[in-house]
């Protein structure tokens, strides 16, 4: 492997050096160098959105995102979101809303929605079923997981209000 | 009170019939319940520990459960056929009854008083009059567990369950919506990543394969292990992109020779009629002899359809002195067990195989393969091995679900009942599950060298539930009826289980003719299915579904009809012993079909756990809106050409429908019922029947895409 300048970002806020070959994709490094085992591998091609993760608090796919473009970025992933103890709005609702089957494509989604409530506290249904189209779900949760982010909004509202 | 578990009847506590197999009593005073049942994301966990808390009178917090490990848990082959309640989660509430039972008794003796004086609270047996309390672990070591069920202890009544039948929060969720919680999130020291390089086509045959190009390969950054044998390609590496991008280069340097192996691809599926087919009667019924007045004779299809997981199949593999443990996704580690040991041909006592969860399974899909795959790399690698399939695999070497063919010819007399029922149902094999019969059906054994025997295509028989005549027999009383199956056992497309196999065809055809038999009558759909069923629980889903719709308004009141929107009713009773569904669908036709509003009425018997039983119902609803109108596995008659989610669509969050309402009617003194599976055929029926009801076209052949849309328009 060729030697390559190490590439600096951070991580659910803690800064990071990454040695490894900065053409790899930040899926990849997050699962398998930092261990955030929450950032799923789906498709590898950016089609189905479980590997979304927020980039300066834009949802983007960690899938077909190399390590080189995140240079100087503030990466967050569902680990960095919340945890069981003080969850993020978003993950509350989708407790509370029991949406999910398998799970495995909820957390891509998670993120999305998390994006979209960082950019407006007053997304729009169109707004959110965009956040939603550049993900897949097999298990037919969809109506929950609407639910879920429909409530996770009116939260978010109600508590800025 | 609690239908009675026949113990000699469960085949789950035949198999296992000590009850310390299923559970025993922790030193940290858990109850360990060693469960053969795994969970596929349907939420069969959830529902297994709401048994135990119950029956034993313990808080769920109580409860360690393990599942899937052959080491330490029960067998109960499968997870598969909307078993895992009406048989697994019965045995289970049965042995837990026997539990109690016996720490009752011993509780008895030491209190000195009749069983009858003693409570049981959050797993402490007390009596109140002489202030003792005991818990589960204060006797564990006085109760002998070891011996078998004998049916002798009844499960509790229904009305005194505290926590079946109400909502409880799943917890493997939460372990999963806040990080790891999948088989592939598992790291074991020392773990190499796996891929294997596929041949291109079924019948390819790996020709060339260059010394210096391997050289290139095992001299790329990371690579460990390179495995030719025979059409079996696989690489290690240290890192994950390095497998895959290994993989990626010996994929360009395999050179094969492939040929025209596959039908050519037909939108009504004629080509399963062309091959060669095993026949076989499923119900000849003739009780009069009465010439129809009115009668149809159209054909129904199905293609072939993916598994489409959003996760990838994956398991580790790791050999350590001469013991391989396997970590899989599977539907049954035993069955794997057996499969391993004959591929590797050591004994089983040698191997352990580990459930761990995967995303979304619908049946039999690359969660095996991968775990042979894994195995065999380990092997070679001599270090533990994380395989994991790529996107284009799926589409390319997963069993799919089968294409089917159902011819109906039916008839009415002057009264409008139905008088003749012809139907002829084609398909591939619903089961070729490795670990099920002798020989060996995974991939790593056909495709290593020397490759396994092709073992004949088989299918389940009707009274193990039926594969590709699975629903043929419709439930309606009809006094006439040839049924026959034709199990085309030319191999296309590899095949295998699909949530409700041949359900989803065979209900799509009966429900669709239904409504093309009503309207030669013309009766109302739902007038005409109540016309022919006595059956009261068939009746009770089919009138609470109409009312929930507002059906006969919706019929009645022109004012609301439009040439745009329509109404349709598919009905079915999953196996024709398992859960009545029924499943009214509005829609609203443009360039394609919109989904509005969806009803739905399930009667599963007695309710465990509701919030999980309306998920799988709107699961599987949704599931089977996305086939209908939209999925198809394409191939030329080489290869398979689906390769990615571009090529393979499915429903999108804008085309959900604006409502779906699920009633489930609870029947707390019948035997619970799987659900996961019976929603599907009546969706896809539903969605025809409103299609018809809307414009007045009528597709019979699937998906109802746009363009199949318009050419019907174009034809009409």
């Amino acid at each position: 492997m060729t030697q390559s300048a190490p590439v600096d970002f951070s991580v659910n806020g803690k800064p990071v050096q990454c040695k490894i070959d900065p053409e790899t994709m930040l899926v990849y490094f997050l699962r398998n160098d930092l261990k955030l085992k929450g950032t799923r591998y789906g498709c590898g091609t950016g089609h189905c959105g479980s590997c979304t993760v927020l980039i300066d608090d834009l949802p983007v796919q960690s899938c077909s995102t190399p390590l080189w473009s995140v240079t100087g970025k503030q990466i967050q992933t569902i680990e960095g979101l919340g945890s069981p103890d003080t969850p993020h709005p978003v993950q509350s609702a989708f407790i509370e809303e029991q949406a999910a089957q398998c799970g495995y494509c909820i957390n891509g989604m998670v993120m999305s929605l998390a994006g979209l409530l960082k950019k407006t506290c007053h997304p729009s249904d169109e707004q959110l079923l965009q956040a939603l189209d550049r993900h897949l779900c097999r298990c037919g949760t969809h109506m929950r997981i609407l639910n879920a982010a429909r409530r996770a909004i009116a939260h978010i509202q109600g508590a800025t209000v | 009170m609690s239908a009675p578990v026949n113990v000699v009847a469960n085949p789950d506590i035949q198999q296992n019939p000590l009850l310390v197999q299923w559970i025993s009593i922790e030193n940290d005073g858990l109850i360990l319940l060693r469960s053969g049942k795994v969970e596929l994301g349907q939420g069969i966990g959830t529902v297994q520990l709401q048994i135990v808390a119950d029956e034993l009178d313990i808080p769920i917090s109580q409860i360690r459960m393990i599942a899937g490990n052959t080491d330490l848990c029960v067998d109960q082959g499968y997870t598969s056929g909307s078993n895992s309640v009406q048989i697994g989660a019965m045995a289970l509430r049965q042995i837990c009854a026997e539990v109690r039972l016996l720490f009752l008794q011993e509780a008895s003796r030491r209190f000195k008083t009749p069983v009858s004086e003693i409570q049981i609270n959050r797993g402490f047996f007390s009596h109140k009059a002489s202030d003792q309390t005991l818990s589960y672990r204060d006797m564990s070591e006085a109760v002998n567990l070891n011996i078998a069920s004998t049916g002798l202890a009844k499960p509790k009544k229904n009305s005194t369950h505290t926590i079946s039948g109400k909502n409880i929060q799943r917890p493997d969720l939460l372990k999963k919506i806040f990080g790891a919680g999948f088989i592939h999130d598992l790291d074991i020291e020392g773990m190499l990543h796996g891929r294997i390089v596929r041949p291109p086509s079924y019948s390819a045959q790996l020709v060339g394969f260059e010394d210096c190009n391997r050289n290139m390969v095992l001299a790329m950054p990371g690579v460990q292990v390179l495995l030719v044998c025979g059409r079996f390609v696989g690489v290690c590496a240290t890192r994950e992109e390095q497998a895959i991008a290994a993989a990626k280069v010996i994929s360009r340097h395999l050179v094969w020779i492939e040929n025209e192996s596959l039908p050519k691809e037909h939108p009504e599926q004629a080509w399963l009629k062309n091959l060669s087919s095993q026949d076989s009667v499923v119900d000849h019924t003739h009780q009069s002899v009465e010439p129809a007045v009115q009668s149809l004779r159209v054909n129904y299809s199905k293609p072939f359809i993916a598994h489409a997981s959003i996760g990838p199949s994956c398991a580790l593999a790791h050999w350590e002195n001469d013991h391989l443990t396997v970590w899989t996704h599977g539907q049954g580690s035993f069955p794997m067990r057996r499969e391993l040991a004959n591929l590797f041909d050591i004994g089983t006592d040698n191997i352990t195989v580990i459930h761990a969860d995967g995303a979304g399974c619908y049946g039999h899909n690359g969660a095996d393969d991968a775990a042979f795959d894994a195995a065999m790399l380990a092997r070679e690698a001599g270090a533990p091995v994380r395989l994991q399939w790529m996107r284009e695999d799926e589409f390319s070497w997963s069993p799919h679900g089968s294409a089917m063919s159902v011819q109906i010819e039916a008839g009415i007399n002057s009264e409008g009942k139905i008088i003749q029922w012809n139907q002829q149902i084609w398909s591939h094999t619903h089961v070729q599950r490795p670990g099920m019969a002798p020989g060996l059906r995974c991939l790593a054994g056909m495709h290593r060298d020397p490759p396994a025997e092709q073992l004949p295509l088989t299918d389940f028989a009707m009274n193990a539930g039926g594969g590709g005549q699975r629903n043929a027999i419709p439930l309606y009383e009809l006094s006439n009826k040839s049924i026959d199956y034709h199990l085309v056992d030319q191999s296309t497309l590899r095949s295998s289980a699909l949530r409700g196999l041949g359900a989803y065809a065979n209900v799509f055809a009966i429900e669709s003719c239904m409504d093309e038999l009503a309207s030669l009558a013309g009766q109302d759909p739902i007038a005409f299915r109540l016309k022919h069923t006595t059956d009261q629980r068939a009746r009770n889903v089919l009138e609470c579904v109409a009312k929930k719709s507002n059906w006969h308004q919706k019929k009645n009141d022109s004012t609301l009809s439009d040439k745009t929107r329509g109404c349709g009713i598919g009905f079915a009773r999953y196996k024709n012993n398992g859960a009545y569904c029924a499943v009214v669908i509005e829609i609203e036709v443009t360039e394609r079909i919109i989904l509005d509003h969806i009803w739905v009425v399930v009667d599963a018997g007695e309710i465990i756990h509701p919030d999980g039983l309306i998920n799988q119902i709107e699961g599987g609803v949704l599931q089977a809106a996305s086939w209908t109108l939209k999925e198809a596995l394409h191939w030329d008659q080489t290869r398979i050409t689906t390769q990615s989610w571009d090529d393979y669509p499915i429903l999108r969050f804008d085309e959900t429908p604006a409502a779906l309402d699920v009633h489930c009617i609870d029947m707390p003194d019948s035997p619970p019922l799987g659900a996961g599976e019976c929603a599907a055929g009546p969706t896809a029926a539903a969605i025809a029947n409103a299609l018809q009801d809307a414009i007045g076209i009528r597709i019979r052949d699937l998906p109802m895409t746009p363009e199949r849309l318009a050419q019907a328009v174009m034809q009409a």
